[in-house]
């Protein structure tokens, strides 16, 4: 029998927002634990919560670039539950009225662009860590950080439109891709800002009811995802297969064992008792609040790649490159200003940047040469002062160089010879030099005109217009 | 002395603070057996007192309230302090931060002697709920005080201070207040900012005063309102000086007496005595009548539901992890939050708490929370019609006297019916107050209760001052 897979997934990603959602304290990652708290995000007797109005502004933006349905009175929510690393015993959050709902993310698949439904995203808080692994805390020990506690989280809760863990890669890379061009979330998985937990459940193709769901929690990578997706896939799948039942289950991905463990059934069944947050009024996004926030939206992804191919004329497979981020694209089109041949832009910051970007770890952000420093040297080829080979060793130069690309021409000593006599004196030189090969170019063996090229290009020490040499060459021996 | 007499008497140097000071002291210590204090603030006021004393002399510039002495509640942060909620889980937390309230009083130069005892959480109405023992009242020390604010109304009614903070979720001012024979005022919910009181029920709570005279309450209120920006459901509403309307006549203000209040149930020595403040007020002009607000009958039960919902989810931080008590050789995460809820707890703060998780579970959420907010609204929407039709609406403020200690603490319910005239307003967050109007046979003061539209304030302390006259 053959079975579908139906997967939902719930993102939650952090907001980069300088100050936590209810209070002023920093949201920076890596301070010295508890020392970003105050007596509001540690719960003290007497404290109130304050709305963070940005952490509202992003969950619009992100509400808007996903084509959902904003709610202009939406309001807060209390989820309540024990855990040491919460504060107060709820978290402040949402539920019968999100600030988004009824949208949908666009991704491509092996059969074309599908539509990924979301039920919702709302905004809420995000917990404080429990420590266990450090050095400093003992065996029989558990120590709170709260620095993370109150810091701004978005979830984003899709429907069970995604059917395998490609599709699932593809619908993370595409939310991910929306929260860093709208500058909202850094996106970043590995690091924590950016967590996915799924739902998955699968059923003999044809049927309309879902089967029994798991859901699994702890990926923290792309690779992860995937890995742990597909396991649970196989597991759920074998077991129908072998007239077993699939038991609803929360599952923890062990990424060392490459296992889904099922959570302690005592952890798992909570009521959290959610009702409408007393402390905090209604959000209420009135015309003109609302209407700065859509004026103030980037251009997106999709609309920017459309742009891309029909302003710049490029091949699809470059454009998804480089509009793939904000600042790439930007690069991109700032270089554009000053040198008009496109693809050759595209062919160096695919080839020569993009190397240069992943050998020193580096995003285009921290790249040194300035698109402007780019377009010169792009333009010093287009115009033959330098042959492409030499731009290779001038990009070199100009990576640790704070020098023009003039002066870095000069100083290497690469301008490239377009004088015609003195390159004609080269060429005379080779051609007396090899007879042997010119005797097997006259006798049909013309391949051999690379060899001499070859020759003049060394003589020149790299510096002769190749085609000038080539052209050249050719004249004389069929002269 | 009121409060505008002392202001005058201290700043013409009649009047030594450091003098009235070691006075409110030695009454606090004469009078300890009504343990109205939680603590006693001997040293710092003493201090406080010799500085505003020097500026004085040396006509310095002083707060406006420059040597006026007041209790605090104890669930009521003032930095560095304890804030105990007269609650064992609480009993050795301090503060680290002034609650807004306290920091526009320091900016007035209010002199604070100590905090006050209280029910548990202001979870009460007899201030019998408390680690520290029960309050007494000074009419009878074998009589409660009220509650759940009992150790505010008896610290100003024995003179220890001119006026105290209390705090209101279902009339924990205005019923001490009718105990102990003061004013107490409940403001409207929003008019004072909640930021640094320890949250009981978060959409009811609210700040007020006990004072000897409406126009004391009046600056002290004027004093602590307006808008805080640590506490979003705080009010812009403009604070208006609500010492002006004292003496301003009541000549054609529209009065509705709602029947519901002055059914049975009512003691009737205080049924008289408030028809008697009633005439007082028809002679000078102003036009009473009777009318109905029927859903006045569902008041307790609504508010029983929301208070201990928010409750229950508010007193969630009390889990021995970060301060507070924390229960001994727990083997284990839950069986620590388990013993230290257990023994940290009083019995009817863990009987709310209780009551609050159940009506917020899954299953009951809709028949018992969200019908209660259903009702809530249909309640304030019947006040505020009948506030198309009156100025203000008079009632009982409780529907006895003070009972005697113990006399209803094993029967919650009964107990809960003590706020059966008051929590109306808390439901409807509009603002009531408590003003003295008599006493019965035995010599127990009663008052008689005002309620006004939201930040109608100035209604209260103008109708409080006639009754006064």
């Amino acid at each position: 029998m053959e079975y579908e897979v139906v997967i939902g997934l719930e993102v939650h990603t952090q907001l980069l927002t300088e100050s936590k959602i209810f209070c002023g304290c920093s949201t920076k990652f890596g301070s010295e634990p508890n020392t970003q708290t105050c007596p509001v995000c540690l719960g003290m007797p007497g404290v109130l919560p304050v709305l963070n109005r940005k952490v509202v502004e992003f969950a619009v933006r992100l509400g808007l670039a996903t084509h959902c349905q904003i709610r202009r009175n939406n309001r807060f929510a209390r989820k309540n539950y024990f855990y040491p690393d919460l504060p107060k015993g709820y978290q402040i959050s949402q539920f019968e009225e999100p600030i988004c709902e009824n949208g949908y993310v666009e991704i491509e698949t092996e059969n074309g662009k599908k539509r990924v439904g979301l039920i919702r995203i709302h905004m809420e808080e995000d917990a404080g860590k429990s420590v266990h692994d450090e050095a400093y805390v003992g065996s029989e020990e558990t120590l709170i950080d709260l620095n993370r506690c109150g810091v701004p989280l978005l979830e984003i809760v899709s429907a069970p439109d995604i059917r395998s863990p490609h599709e699932a890669h593809a619908y993370l890379t595409k939310l991910r891709q929306l929260v860093r061009y709208l500058e909202i979330s850094d996106g970043n998985m590995e690091e924590g800002s950016f967590r996915c937990d799924a739902n998955i459940s699968v059923r003999p193709v044809g049927q309309t009811t879902l089967g029994t769901r798991t859901e699994l929690k702890n990926m923290n990578s792309f690779a992860h995802v995937q890995k742990a997706l597909d396991y649970e896939i196989n597991r759920q799948i074998n077991l129908l297969k072998n007239g077993q039942q699939v038991e609803q289950n929360t599952l923890l991905w062990d990424p060392q064992k490459n296992e889904a463990r099922p959570m302690r059934g005592k952890e798992e069944s909570h009521d959290y008792r959610y009702f409408p947050e007393p402390d905090l009024v209604p959000v209420f996004l009135d015309a003109p609040w609302f209407d700065s926030i859509k004026s103030a939206l980037p251009e997106l992804p999709d609309k920017k790649f459309e742009r891309f191919l029909s302003q710049y004329n490029l091949p699809a497979y470059d454009t998804a490159i480089l509009t793939e981020s904000r600042d790439l694209a930007d690069y991109f089109e700032q270089t554009a200003k000053h040198f008009t041949d496109y693809k050759m832009i595209s062919n160096w910051m695919l080839g020569e940047v993009a190397r240069t970007l992943n050998e020193q770890k580096i995003t285009i952000n921290e790249f040194p040469l300035t698109p402007q420093r780019l377009a010169s040297l792009l333009k010093a080829i287009d115009t033959n002062v330098i042959s492409t080979s030499a731009a290779k060793k001038v990009f070199e130069y100009l990576l640790s160089n704070e020098v023009s690309v003039d002066e870095a021409i000069e100083k290497l000593g690469l301008k490239q010879i377009s004088d015609e006599s003195r390159i004609e004196a080269y060429v005379d030189q080779v051609l007396s030099e090899f007879t042997n090969e010119v005797e097997a170019y006259k006798n049909g063996k013309t391949k051999v005109i690379g060899f001499l090229v070859g020759q003049v290009m060394r003589l020149s020490k790299g510096k002769a217009n190749p085609q000038m040499v080539s052209s050249l060459l050719r004249k004389k021996l069929e002269a | 002395m009121d409060i505008k007499e002392t202001l005058n008497a201290v700043k013409q140097r009649k009047l030594s603070v450091k003098q009235r000071v070691e006075r409110a002291l030695k009454t606090i210590e004469d009078h300890k057996d009504l343990n109205a204090f939680t603590q006693v603030f001997a040293e710092e006021a003493l201090e406080k007192a010799k500085i505003l004393d020097d500026r004085l002399a040396a006509g310095k510039e002083t707060g406006a309230l420059a040597g006026v002495i007041m209790a605090i509640k104890d669930n009521i942060n003032i930095k560095d302090h304890k804030t105990t909620c007269a609650s064992k889980i609480l009993e050795s937390f301090i503060s680290p931060f002034d609650a807004t309230v306290i920091e526009k009083l320091k900016a007035a130069d209010v002199i604070f002697i100590g905090k006050t005892n209280m029910d548990e959480f202001a979870m009460g109405s007899s201030s019998e709920n408390s680690i520290f023992g029960a309050v007494k009242n000074p009419h009878d020390p074998e009589r409660v005080a009220g509650g759940s604010s009992g150790g505010s109304a008896v610290a100003v009614a024995i003179g220890a201070c001119d006026a105290a903070l209390g705090s209101e979720t279902g009339g924990s001012i205005r019923q001490p207040a009718s105990f102990t024979g003061l004013v107490g005022v409940k403001p409207t919910y929003g008019r004072v900012s909640r930021y640094g009181l320890v949250a009981y029920a978060s959409s009811l709570d609210q700040i007020g005063a006990f004072a000897k005279t409406s126009e004391d309450a009046a600056l002290i209120l004027k004093t602590i309102a307006g808008h805080d920006v640590h506490d979003s459901t705080s009010a812009t509403e403009p604070v208006p000086d609500y010492d002006r309307v004292v003496g301003k006549e009541i000549k054609g203000l529209k009065i509705g007496l709602p029947e519901e209040y002055f059914a049975e149930g009512l003691d009737p020595e205080i049924r008289s005595g408030i028809m008697n403040a009633v005439r007082r007020l028809e002679k000078e002009g102003a036009k009473i009548e009777t009318f109905s607000l029927p859903q006045t009958r569902y008041a307790i039960a609504t508010y029983y539901i929301i208070a201990t919902a928010e409750a229950s989810s508010n007193l969630a931080r009390y889990d021995g992890v970060r301060y507070g008590y924390r229960a001994q050789d727990a083997g284990d995460l839950n069986e620590m939050y388990e013993k230290t809820r257990s023994e940290g707890f009083g019995e009817e703060v863990k009987r709310r708490i209780l009551l609050g998780t159940y009506v917020l579970s899954a299953g009951y959420y809709d028949a018992y929370y969200k019908k209660a907010m259903q009702v809530r609204r249909l309640i304030k929407d019947e006040l505020n019609s009948a506030f198309q039709k009156y100025d203000a609406i008079v009632t009982p403020t409780t529907p006895t006297t003070a009972f005697r200690l113990g006399e209803k603490i094993d029967d919650p319910l009964t107990m809960y019916l003590m706020d059966i005239y008051t929590v109306t307003a808390n439901l409807a967050g509009i603002c009531a107050m408590n003003v003295p109007v008599g006493k019965n046979s035995d010599r127990l003061p009663f008052g008689l209760q005002i309620m006004a539209p939201a930040f109608k304030e100035d209604r209260l302390f103008q109708l409080g001052a006639f009754f006064e006259k």
